[in-house]
């Protein structure tokens, strides 16, 4: 991915008039292009263009975890060796086992953790399963773990930054 | 709870990997699954409207947008809990807010413009709160393809 391209004014456009979601319409670029006053065709390049460069993660759906009936979330933390971390993130972000993935900073002694990976599940024994599978992905790279439930959701909105 | 039936399954699973940049992406992917171009947006439309998705469309990575975000948290006392929680959940740049049974008990995401104002937003937090915050900045992202087969 490059990093150093910036985004120019109509990508802009095109992030502020499709950031909470594309128009369910048979030809939702289409409308995006009215939308920012350019033509189709320009604005699939680009929307392409953004995915090829990361600044678009994917195109798709995404489901709320409660309302499919996964109500238990746990967010599964690890201190696993620097040396291999990268290695095994990738794997765990690719098992099907979480739905995000994430290498953070430890805040020794209290926190030694450094791989986050959140898991969903039907139940916590469905949670629990699923931690005891990357437990064994990671093996004896990882010296420890807690699993986090969350008991209460206290703030939810979506991130809109532009 | 929606119900979900076995074709709104089918369209999430899909629709969870990724959705053509074409003229007429949903007649695409409809063929693809079988279904009429109409039938498939009509589905769309209502699981968006039950709350079943969250969104459909571009998933954008903040960062590139030059945004920035943050996971932090807190160790709340039970008797000040909900005091706590009112404040941090005041800041709109505060997006999400999750009690976990922790030590750390209370973990919420920071987002906004500019990492400046990330880091000025929790230095805010914990004088507010009386509480040291603990930022867990993330160094790197491991990529998920499918977050949840259905």
């Amino acid at each position: 991915m490059d990093t150093d391209s910036t985004l120019d004014e109509l990508d802009q456009a095109i992030v502020r008039a499709t950031q909470a979601g594309l128009p369910l319409a048979p030809r939702p670029y289409h409308d995006v292009a009215e939308l920012v006053g350019a033509g189709p065709e320009e604005v699939m390049q680009r929307m392409q263009r953004m995915l090829e460069r990361g600044v678009i993660r994917r195109i798709g759906a995404v489901p709320d975890h409660y309302a499919v009936g996964y109500i238990a979330n746990g967010m599964s933390v690890w201190d696993v060796d620097d040396a291999v971390v990268d290695d095994l993130g990738e794997k765990i972000a690719h098992s099907g086992l979480v739905s995000h993935c994430y290498l953070r900073r430890r805040h020794p002694p209290l926190w030694p953790y450094n791989l986050f990976a959140m898991v969903h599940g039907r139940n916590r024994a469905e949670v629990e399963d699923k931690v005891r599978k990357i437990a064994q992905v990671l093996g004896a790279a990882s010296n420890a773990h807690e699993v986090l439930y969350s008991s209460r959701i206290l703030k939810k909105t979506g991130l809109r930054l532009s | 709870m929606p119900a979900l039936d076995d074709l709104d399954r089918r369209i999430l699973n899909r629709l969870q990997r990724g959705f053509p940049v074409s003229e007429r992406p949903y007649l695409e992917m409809a063929q693809e699954l079988g279904i009429g171009e109409e039938e498939l947006i009509a589905r769309l439309r209502s699981m968006l409207a039950e709350g079943t998705l969250t969104r459909f469309g571009p998933l954008y990575q903040a960062e590139r947008l030059g945004g920035a975000y943050t996971l932090a948290a807190m160790q709340v006392r039970e008797d000040q809990y909900d005091r706590i929680a009112r404040i941090v959940n005041a800041y709109p740049e505060v997006a999400h807010n999750y009690r976990r049974e922790h030590a750390l008990n209370m973990w919420f995401v920071v987002a906004a413009a500019s990492p400046a104002t990330v880091s000025r937003v929790l230095f805010e937090i914990e004088r507010d709160c009386g509480h040291p915050v603990f930022e867990f900045r993330k160094l790197r992202e491991y990529f998920v393809a499918l977050d949840l087969p259905l």
